[in-house]
């Protein structure tokens, strides 16, 4: 029934006819991609299926050889993660993009510092480590991540679990449009992914739509609202978690079993 | 499947908010010690240099221990001094500068040869000194930022480059004090002092702290200085996150060759000559980063605070002038700095385990 529903809305974020290659390998192949407003849509692929080349053409990390992306109707051309950012589109990357040796703060606002009003921001470019300190603060508790503390510590002083966190609040405090994960639960303990997870709700019912990329099953099957199943460097079949399996999500990716036709 | 689906409930159910806490495991005065440290880097250069400064002043009493040795000391650092603090920013950067004095000496050279050969007003000849050490600091940015060449190797060629121009741009030609003194006095500024009590001031010297609390101010409290930071520890993060790592590389060697003109500018006012053969020409870049780094700087990047660096010039102009005033052979110095440098990299590591 939501299938009805959602082919008449339009997409928020979507792909077409995707082409990247890198030397003979092509990791991109005509590749289609939709995310449609206020959905968890999970990207699953075996590993070389081209799930992060797809990822990164969306989220400017890197520059599509052919085909267009369309943010809300309309045609973009990220030429790096800061337009897509200044699109609205943040992502949490694997690696998480910290500087451990930096505080919390510093951290959520790398890159887009807040100056001090008046002269001393204007002219000698002073930052307002207050309002940044309290915006951090409340972002974290907002997303329960009270517990930290210190909003000064290094970021190389927190847990995995924690850092994720970090992360993710970054993304949901400056993200207005679409938010990216890369393997958010990868390097996390049982707790820490439960946390992540519900994190990952929660944004969700802030209206935000998010993408997912996860190895992990159980956890995509929680949470996705549909699984972009990838293969071969293209959208093999969009699947609705409710109908199928997840030994039938393996075996679509995997090859083993054949694609659902009505998808 | 159902069963399987099932293995996260215990920890699903529970509401629990309290997994992640910050529990401080590292208890006891060693932990205390290694967290003091890690957060305030600069304390350790600080606590030698007033061991050192009282140490020397036990020894040696009244002779040493007067405003007037104590600012001479500061003047004998000086030139290194704003070299280090130059060497800093590279560093930060997890760069190494090894042209920083060879631009030194060219700034001065073209400082000199362009109020002297083509007749330029001497505060012209001052800007033109300045240009070229950020022009030059352009090239290497460039070449390390855009071509992606290591820093080391480029600023091992730009080194040989700029000494090899300073010497055939001089002719080999000293400009003598006395020369100065007549038509250029603006070349030798830096070199007027103000007198307070026993202590002796040089406008280089307040030039060299100014320097030092201006780019500690950038360094803390601004976004650029942010990125210097976030560019020093990891690249690929702070690209990610939006920092344009490229135009922070780019400013961090034009500032650095920048200063190094102004530590040319120093020089002239220090030494009340200008000469091509300055030994800051071959051997600043090893004093200045030796400085660096018994400063408590890290060689990896991105850690370390710039008043360290400004410690570890003193540290280094202290030992210098107590072992010689203390009568002891000048290599005992060498040995000492070479323990201090050893000392402080191995303190660095022990700081920065603090993240395994």
């Amino acid at each position: 029934m939501d299938q009805k529903g959602i082919s008449v809305m339009e997409p928020i974020l979507s792909g077409k006819n995707l082409v990247k290659r890198y030397g003979k390998v092509t990791a991109l192949d005509h590749c289609d991609f939709e995310l449609y407003p206020g959905e968890i849509l999970a990207v699953i692929g075996d590993n070389g299926a081209g799930k992060s080349s797809l990822i990164k053409a969306l989220s400017g990390a890197t520059i599509p050889d052919s085909g267009e992306v369309y943010l809300e109707g309309k045609q973009v051309n990220f030429r790096s993660p800061i337009d897509a950012r200044g699109a609205g589109i943040e992502t949490v990357y694997q690696t998480l993009a910290m500087s451990p040796a930096l505080s919390i703060a510093d951290n959520m606002f790398m890159g887009r510092e807040l100056k001090k009003p008046g002269v001393m921001g204007s002219v000698f470019g002073q930052l307002d480590k207050k309002r940044m300190q309290d915006f951090a603060r409340d972002k974290l508790s907002e997303l329960g991540l009270m517990t930290i503390q210190n909003i000064n510590q290094a970021v190389e002083t927190l847990s995995g679990g924690q850092r994720q966190g970090v992360a993710v609040a970054r993304a949901a405090a400056f993200g207005s449009k679409v938010i990216i994960l890369d393997e958010p639960t990868a390097a996390l303990g049982v707790k820490e992914s439960r946390k992540v997870l519900e994190l990952i709700l929660d944004v969700r019912s802030r209206g935000i739509p998010i993408i997912l990329i996860s190895h992990n099953m159980p956890h995509v099957f929680e949470v996705a609202d549909r699984i972009h199943v990838h293969r071969l460097g293209k959208r093999l079949c969009v699947i609705d978690p409710k109908d199928y399996t997840m030994s039938d999500a393996v075996a679509f990716m995997t090859g083993a079993k054949e694609a659902p036709v009505d998808a | 499947m159902a069963e399987a689906d099932n293995y996260e409930d215990t920890v699903k159910g529970k509401k629990e908010v309290d997994f992640a806490q910050f529990e401080d495991t590292k208890s006891g005065l060693l932990g205390r010690i290694q967290h003091a440290l890690h957060v305030n880097p600069a304390l350790v250069p600080l606590i030698i240099l007033v061991f050192a400064i009282a140490l020397f002043g036990l020894l040696l009493g009244q002779r040493f221990f007067s405003a007037g040795t104590l600012t001479l000391i500061l003047q004998q650092v000086q030139i290194v001094g704003v070299l280090a603090a130059a060497q800093t920013l590279i560093i930060l950067t997890a760069g190494i500068d090894l042209s920083v004095g060879a631009i030194a000496v060219l700034s001065s050279v073209i400082m000199g040869q362009m109020t002297f050969r083509y007749g330029v007003p001497a505060e012209i000849s001052i800007l033109i000194g300045f240009a070229f050490g950020a022009g030059i600091g352009a090239v290497s940015g460039f070449l390390v930022s855009r071509i992606k060449i290591p820093p080391f190797i480029v600023t091992l060629g730009i080194w040989q480059v700029v000494l090899a121009a300073n010497y055939l741009f001089a002719n080999n030609q000293t400009i003598r004090s006395s020369d100065l003194r007549a038509e250029a006095p603006a070349l030798l500024f830096l070199g007027n002092r103000v007198e307070i009590g026993g202590a002796n001031f040089t406008f280089g010297v307040i030039l060299m702290i100014l320097i030092f609390i201006a780019l500690g101010y950038a360094l803390r409290s601004t976004a650029w200085g942010r990125h210097v930071y976030a560019v020093g520890d990891d690249p690929e993060a702070a690209q990610l996150a939006g920092v344009n790592v490229k135009r922070t590389l780019m400013s961090v060697y034009m500032l650095t060759g920048l200063i190094c003109a102004v530590a040319g500018w120093v020089m002239i006012g220090r030494f009340s000559s200008v000469s091509p053969s300055a030994s800051t020409g071959v051997i600043g870049n090893i004093q200045s980063i030796t400085a660096v780094v018994i400063g408590g700087l890290s060689l990896f990047g991105g850690r370390g605070s710039i008043y360290g660096a400004l410690f570890g010039a003193m540290i280094v102009g202290v030992f210098e002038l107590g072992l010689r005033m203390a009568g002891a052979d000048p290599q005992w110095t060498f040995m000492l700095i070479g323990m201090l440098i050893i000392g402080a990299v191995g303190l660095d590591q022990w700081i920065r385990k603090v993240s395994a």
